[in-house]
């Protein structure tokens, strides 16, 4: 294929400032990434970067990597070769406690919430990181806890409003239907206040309403806290109206990149697309 | 605290809604007066933060040029700053003029137009996008204020204003002069308009009803001396704003009493916000009554064994006594012993789920509310009321008074209404409540005030021997049989519809011998109760003509003619024959209205050879009908149709119910 090192000239094209929206600089940068399980390749030299305050999309087909590169850009998975730049900084061996930290959050593309807790207790998990006093002062509710306590809830309550889920804050999860959870899972990442957010297959399985709704939340999330936003879906319509660039794989490798009508465009898409044979 | 003109209850000096939140502001500055949930809490604004509010909204809108006289469009859910805005409004000498937030943008045109609105306070994105939606058509709104900034900030419109802004501006213009305001409410007079509320148009084009301060006053002042209102009590604002209910108990009741408002932390919270709050005086449609109810007995059922046995047992306590007991009837010892017990097992728990531990008076209206729902909440102890009115008379005409309630009747005038009935059996109504005028429609308002000063209803109804008053039907579908004896169709098919087997009805009578009825079966209710005893059915024409189902309908109509023999002006118009029809009525045939209303002239004449037979008394008809399928094909539907005989009663003395 000649597809790999052909995006460079697509990305040359600046991204335009979208509803008002200013797009920054770069803030991560993957250079020929590829990654393998064995004797599988899961990611062949890949590259591409995502800028500050932009929508960012990983496309492609079952099995084309899509989740792969999510674990790869969150320190889960080692790619073998390859270089991150996040923030301009080469990030050689990430742990996913260490992407958290620099304020990457994610959602998953299984539900992976604590299912026999309340909404209000889940999102309360996002905050996690951000809890400074230890075990014991918690647990008596004492002191600097106490007040520390007050604020967290503070800022989930602020996410529950904003996700629009008062009516369930006090439901135990495992008793919603998938849609909500998937809310209340995008709700415990909004609570680590992000700024570069990790959602994989954030529609998958939902109804039209539910997707309308959870791409109204994705952009409204976008917009109001500016967060970077790297989102893997493999329904093609919902990301192309809501992404600034889409990056589209398949069997691990990159076979387009740019705004979202370049990609629709491109011929190598369409046929990964329709499924003519490799 | 009154006399007959409404207005004696205040001072002069409190005759309008402004005055009346100053007056509040300094006499019980600290105390609620508005709640909101918000962020998980409940924010409290004391009286004197309300007046404050208030204050810097009218003077924002009167430094964006707002004058006296204007209307105010006001559209979204029950949110404090709205209420505030109905009355900063007012403060000004201006018309607020609410609208149905779910209402879609064409809707809205129409009333935006008719009202001539300059000025809209709308909640958030949603109705914004709404009136930038509609703005080309109605050119005279020059201003938008949203409440809730969300999703707002690349709207560059300069018509678009936040009201955290307007109130910040409001704030600097109230510095700069002082005594404006205060200048303003000074100019506000009793009978200026104080709202303009829009009917819901089932009849034509939606009409602006204007309203003054003193008529929602009078009416306020009058529910608060049945019910022994004070400015204790709590209450969840959870209707439209723009319903005449709503304004009636969430603004000008609070606003004359004094007492606290609770708006929900969003439309799908209602039942939870409900309990938190456990307000003392509440308002429902009957349709949330039966709901709730429903939801009780299928958790019931699901409880253990034990449970379900205390439950059903105390429930029959109830049923026997409790009603009486709310009353204040004579009971046995035993009896109150009884339910004495169960409100400490049963009911006392039960309410308290259902948040409404601390209700002195909850009210119901808008539809004819079945009996048995009507019994259930009043022998557990809640004291649930009716009430008749209409937009045109503030939501108030009658009242149900404590210890007198009848369920099939709306109770007596309520203070200062005079209600009387015309030779047709019409109830006209007189008093400080009745509108001014309808807007901008002088023939509409001479139309339905006569030459006394009556307000004509359009309702048909009669007293009874204890003074209450019965509404049975529209006045314009009332006739009566050869023998002159009153025939309201509607009063009878709402009875017939009380019985879960019977999903519509039609009777037919007027200028005939007896009356008859087509009977629609509630396909799931009948469905089921054919399964449990194993009778075998393939659909609904052919459960529908079965004999033991027509054993069924039977026996519900006889017990409607039961109820009818009871009642001496109703006692002529018994039931005599009956048929249940092959198909279900259905809009999509233009049988029912959207609304899902009988349209009987339509009936009568599709189903002419139906009624023939009725009256002829044959045993059975032949009918071939064409129906619409909801693919827009069409088909036809054949069957013979059996018609029955139903037992009547002899008249009887009216007797109590209760």
């Amino acid at each position: 294929m000649m597809m790999n090192d052909m995006p460079q000239a697509v990305q040359a094209q600046e991204p335009t400032q979208v509803s008002g929206r200013r797009i920054g600089d770069v803030v991560l940068d993957l250079q020929n990434i590829s990654l393998s399980f064995g004797g599988v390749k899961a990611l062949t030299n890949i590259s591409f970067d995502v800028r500050e305050h932009e929508i960012r999309s990983i496309i492609g087909p079952n099995g084309a990597g899509k989740s792969s590169m999510l674990n790869v850009i969150n320190g889960v998975y080692h790619p073998q070769e390859g270089r991150i730049l996040f923030r301009g900084e080469e990030r050689r061996r990430m742990e996913p406690h260490m992407a958290a930290a620099q304020g990457i959050a994610r959602t998953f593309q299984n539900i992976a919430l604590f299912k026999g807790m309340s909404v209000l207790d889940n999102i309360m998990t996002g905050r996690n990181l951000k809890m400074k006093c230890g075990l014991l002062a918690h647990a008596l509710y004492w002191g600097r806890a106490q007040k520390e306590e007050i604020a967290h809830r503070v800022k989930v309550e602020e996410v529950i409003d904003f996700l629009e889920i008062q009516d369930i804050r006090k439901t135990p999860v495992g008793a919603l239907p998938y849609g909500l959870q998937k809310r209340v899972e995008l709700g415990r990442a909004l609570a680590a206040e992000p700024n570069l957010l990790l959602l994989d297959e954030p529609m998958a399985g939902m109804n039209v309403e539910e997707k309308q709704d959870m791409c109204r939340f994705i952009l409204d999330v976008n917009d109001q806290f500016g967060t970077t936003i790297v989102l893997i879906e493999h329904d093609m319509g919902v990301v192309m109206d809501i992404s600034d660039r889409v990056v589209v794989l398949d069997y691990g490798k990159k076979i387009g990149d740019g705004v979202p009508d370049e990609v629709r465009a491109n011929e190598d898409v369409i046929r990964a697309y329709l499924g003519t044979s490799h | 605290m009154s006399d007959r003109n409404g207005q004696a209850a205040h001072p002069a000096a409190l005759d309008t809604f402004p005055r009346l939140l100053m007056h509040h502001a300094a006499v019980r500055p600290a105390r609620p007066a508005m709640r909101e949930k918000e962020f998980g809490i409940w924010q409290t604004y004391s009286w004197a933060e309300v007046a404050r509010n208030v204050r810097a909204i009218a003077c924002g809108l009167a430094a964006l040029g707002f004058k006296r006289g204007d209307r105010l469009a006001i559209i979204g859910d029950n949110r404090p700053r709205l209420y505030w805005s109905v009355t900063a409004c007012q403060c000004l000498g201006g018309i607020p003029v609410m609208l149905y937030q779910d209402a879609v943008a064409p809707e809205m045109a129409y009333v935006l137009q008719d009202a001539e609105i300059r000025f809209a306070v709308v909640e958030d994105q949603e109705q914004v996008d709404k009136m930038l939606e509609i703005h080309p058509e109605v050119p005279f709104l020059e201003h938008v204020i949203y409440d809730d900034p969300r999703g707002l900030r690349h709207y560059s419109q300069p018509m678009l204003m936040g009201l955290d802004e307007l109130q910040e501006m409001g704030g600097i213009h109230d510095r700069n002069h002082t005594d404006f305001l205060d200048g303003e409410i000074d100019k506000g007079a009793g009978d200026d308009i104080s709202v303009m509320l829009y009917t819901s148009g089932t009849t034509g084009k939606p009409k602006g009803v204007c309203q003054t301060h003193g008529a929602f006053i009078a009416a306020a002042t009058g529910a608060m001396q049945v019910d022994g209102l004070t400015d204790r009590e709590d209450i969840l604002s959870y209707l439209p704003m723009a319903w005449v209910g709503d304004h009636l108990f969430s603004f000008a009741q609070a606003m004359v009493a004094g007492f606290t408002i609770n708006c929900p932390e969003s439309g799908d919270t209602v039942m939870t916000d409900l309990r938190e709050i456990g307000p003392t005086y509440y308002f429902a449609p009957p349709r949330v009554f039966e709901n709730l109810l429903t939801q009780v007995m299928i958790r019931m059922e699901d409880a253990n064994a034990l449970k379900r046995k205390l439950f059903h047992r105390f429930l029959d306590v109830a049923r026997r006594c409790g009603a009486d007991i709310l009353d204040g009837k004579p009971v046995s010892a035993g009896d109150r012993f009884q339910y004495w017990l169960g409100n400490l097992l049963v009911y006392g728990p039960l309410k308290n789920v259902l948040g409404m531990s601390r209700i002195r008076v909850a009210y119901t209206a808008g539809a004819a509310i079945g009996p048995d729902l009507f019994r259930f909440y009043r022998s557990i102890g809640v004291n649930l009321k009716q009430f008749y009115g209409q937009t045109e008379t503030c939501a108030y005409v009658c009242l149900q008074p404590d210890g007198a309630i009848k369920f099939d009747s709306v109770g007596k005038p309520a203070p200062f209404v005079e209600v009387k009935l015309a030779d047709n059996g019409e109830i006209l109504v007189k008093g400080p409540m009745l509108l001014k005028a309808y807007y901008k429609r002088p023939d509409a308002t001479a139309e339905s005030i006569n030459a006394e000063g009556y307000f004509m209803t359009g309702d048909a109804g009669y007293f009874d021997a204890d003074g209450h008053l019965k509404i049975i039907d529209r006045a314009k579908d009332v006739g009566k049989l050869k023998d002159g004896s009153m025939f309201a169709p509607n009063y009878i098919e709402n009875k017939l519809k009380f019985f879960q087997h019977i999903k519509e009805a039609v009777a037919f009578g007027s200028g005939r011998e007896a009356v008859t009825a087509f009977i629609n079966i509630d396909l799931e209710a009948v469905g089921n109760w054919a399964e449990r005893r194993g009778l075998p059915y393939s659909g609904y024409t052919d459960l529908a003509s079965q004999p033991a189902v027509y054993e069924l309908i039977r026996d519900c109509v006889e017990k409607v003619n039961a109820d009818l023999a009871a009642d001496p002006k109703m006692s002529g118009s018994q039931v005599r024959r009956f048929l249940i029809l092959h198909k279900e009525l259905d809009a999509d045939d233009g049988e029912l209205t959207r609304t899902r209303k009988v349209r009987r002239n339509f009936i009568a004449e599709r189903y002419a050879v139906l009624i023939d037979a009725l009256f002829e008394g044959r045993p059975t008809q032949h009918i071939e009908t064409v129906v619409k399928y909801e693919d827009g094909r069409e088909g036809r539907i054949s069957a013979d149709l059996r018609i029955e005989d139903v037992k009547t009663f002899a008249p009887q003395a009216a007797k109590h119910a209760a």
